[in-house]
């Protein structure tokens, strides 16, 4: 139908023309106001604390501690069960989070300003890799590591960041994807890249030696720390192309263990959701597929804008990494990415592609219609709570949740 | 096509190694080609995986 074609075409256009920009790191309670106390953002679809998984419950248990609103684990377990938190996905407030995705009112946020739309969108600090809160851990060292991120190094981005007058995200991500990222599984690139343009700013404006070299090798450190940045980017890109009347482009995708929902421009802010997918990946030692929660997290925003899985033909590196087959398959992925995408960003290529653009705009038709259902590269969480990361490995969003859509754009279309 | 030439056109299918063309189930491009025959294999499924109404429902969209 042309006039789908025609929303379509917008809502690339808005994905495409967007220009996001680092601008600031902030307590989530300027960011968001409506982060009162006791008040839980989660990755994914709405979801309640009696379906949560393991490790989505060890986290809320460890934030409810981190803020003071619980004693130790074993109560804010019992707050948890007996209604004391309000829970809410993070999509609700403009907000993103990976795997488990707490967000709660003191822990500073990135700020992702989308400077041709005036919208911003917010992410947390990446914890780095191992025993972290978004994989449920919730020990004393995960907690102690986000009052760090709290008390030094959220305020130290965010001087240094005020005092550069933001990142431009897109020409470093056009770099990453030269450099062998794909902005999901594979930061290597990006995380360098940023911390060589941050560390001068950083130097300025951190008074305190110790403090700077913590910060430093904190980044340094983290392969993964530029992956946080990509989510709030996509949440700022993505953001403007809701509710477009007619337009069948998928605007979020999003998991929080247990549901795997999206999100359609032209249905508004429904969510439509199904059985979450387990990964099929690799498994750090010691660990196997037994060990596993299912998929998990908002990261998947990157692949809603044309990264992550969709752009694995940038990344043949990663391939190894998630056990998805040889390095000569990564184009594959990209091919097949293509064919449930209303078009390409000619700002983020692919040089292994003939510096073709990554493919962007899921269209719901097409995925309905061919039975390809997109690629997600994705970390996998431990399925017990406070245990952590134990692989890495891709996953197929659920064809359920895009059957369901269609028949609601449909209805919304007079189709139905 | 002159007549009595597709006769001659299919006799040569059975002289010569064969060259294949699969559409849909891979099994039988796998087959064919763990046998070493020359085969390329299309992918393809019915819209919607065979599901009519959602396969009605895309034609109107």
């Amino acid at each position: 139908m042309k006039i789908i074609d025609q929303a379509n075409q917008e809502a690339l256009r808005r994905i495409i023309a967007g220009e996001p920009i680092l601008v600031d790191v902030i307590p989530a309670s300027q960011a968001i106001a409506e982060l009162a106390d006791r008040v839980i953002l989660h990755s994914g679809p709405p979801i309640g604390w009696d379906r949560m998984c393991g490790p989505m419950r060890g986290a809320v248990m460890g934030i409810a501690v981190f803020e003071g609103w619980a004693r130790d684990l074993g109560d804010a377990a019992t707050r948890a069960a007996a209604g004391s938190f309000s829970f809410h996905p993070n999509h609700h407030y403009g907000a993103v989070g990976p795997m488990t995705g707490m967000t709660t009112r003191s822990q500073p946020l990135l700020v992702v300003e989308n400077k041709a739309f005036g919208n911003r969108a917010y992410c947390a600090i990446n914890e780095g890799l191992g025993k972290v809160m978004r994989f449920g851990g919730n020990d004393a060292e995960v907690l102690d590591r986000l009052r760090w991120l709290r008390e030094v190094l959220g305020p130290a981005l965010g001087r240094a960041l005020r005092e550069m007058g933001g990142i431009p995200l897109k020409p470093l991500i056009a770099r990453g994807l030269t450099m062998g990222d794909e902005m999901h599984q594979r930061n290597v690139a990006c995380s360098s890249l940023l911390l060589r343009q941050l560390a001068p700013a950083l130097a300025q404006t951190t008074k305190d030696t110790q403090a700077l070299v913590e910060c430093l090798g904190f980044i340094g450190r983290n392969d993964q720390f530029f992956l946080n940045v990509a989510m709030a980017m996509g949440k700022a890109l993505t953001d403007p192309a809701r509710n477009i009347d007619g337009s069948s482009v998928v605007t979020a995708m999003s998991r929080n263990g247990t549901d795997f929902g999206i999100r359609v421009s032209g249905t508004g802010d429904r969510w439509f959701t199904a059985p979450v997918e387990m990964p099929v990946g690799l498994y750090f030692p010691g660990f196997s597929e037994r060990d596993a929660n299912p998929d998990m997290g908002d990261s998947a925003i990157v692949e809603t804008i044309g990264l992550g899985g969709f752009a694995m033909a940038a990344a043949p590196a990663v391939i190894g990494y998630v056990g998805a087959g040889r390095a000569s398959d990564a184009a594959a992925f990209t091919r097949s990415m293509a064919e449930i995408t209303v078009g390409t960003n000619p700002a983020w290529t692919i040089p292994a592609m003939d510096f073709a653009g990554v493919p962007t705009g899921i269209d719901i038709r097409l995925v309905v219609e061919t039975g390809l259902p997109p690629t997600i590269n994705t970390g996998i969480a431990h399925r017990e709570p406070g245990i952590g990361q134990v692989g890495a490995g891709v996953v197929k969003a659920p064809l359920k949740c895009f059957e369901q859509a269609l028949v609601a754009f449909a209805e919304t279309m007079g189709a139905g | 096509m002159c007549e009595g030439e597709g006769h001659v056109e299919a006799a040569a299918l059975l002289t010569v190694p064969p060259r294949v063309i699969n559409i849909g189930l891979e099994l039988f491009a796998e087959n064919l080609a763990s046998q070493g025959a020359q085969v390329v294999h299309v992918r393809w499924s019915p819209p919607a995986g065979g599901n009519s109404q959602l396969a009605n429902l895309l034609a109107k969209l």
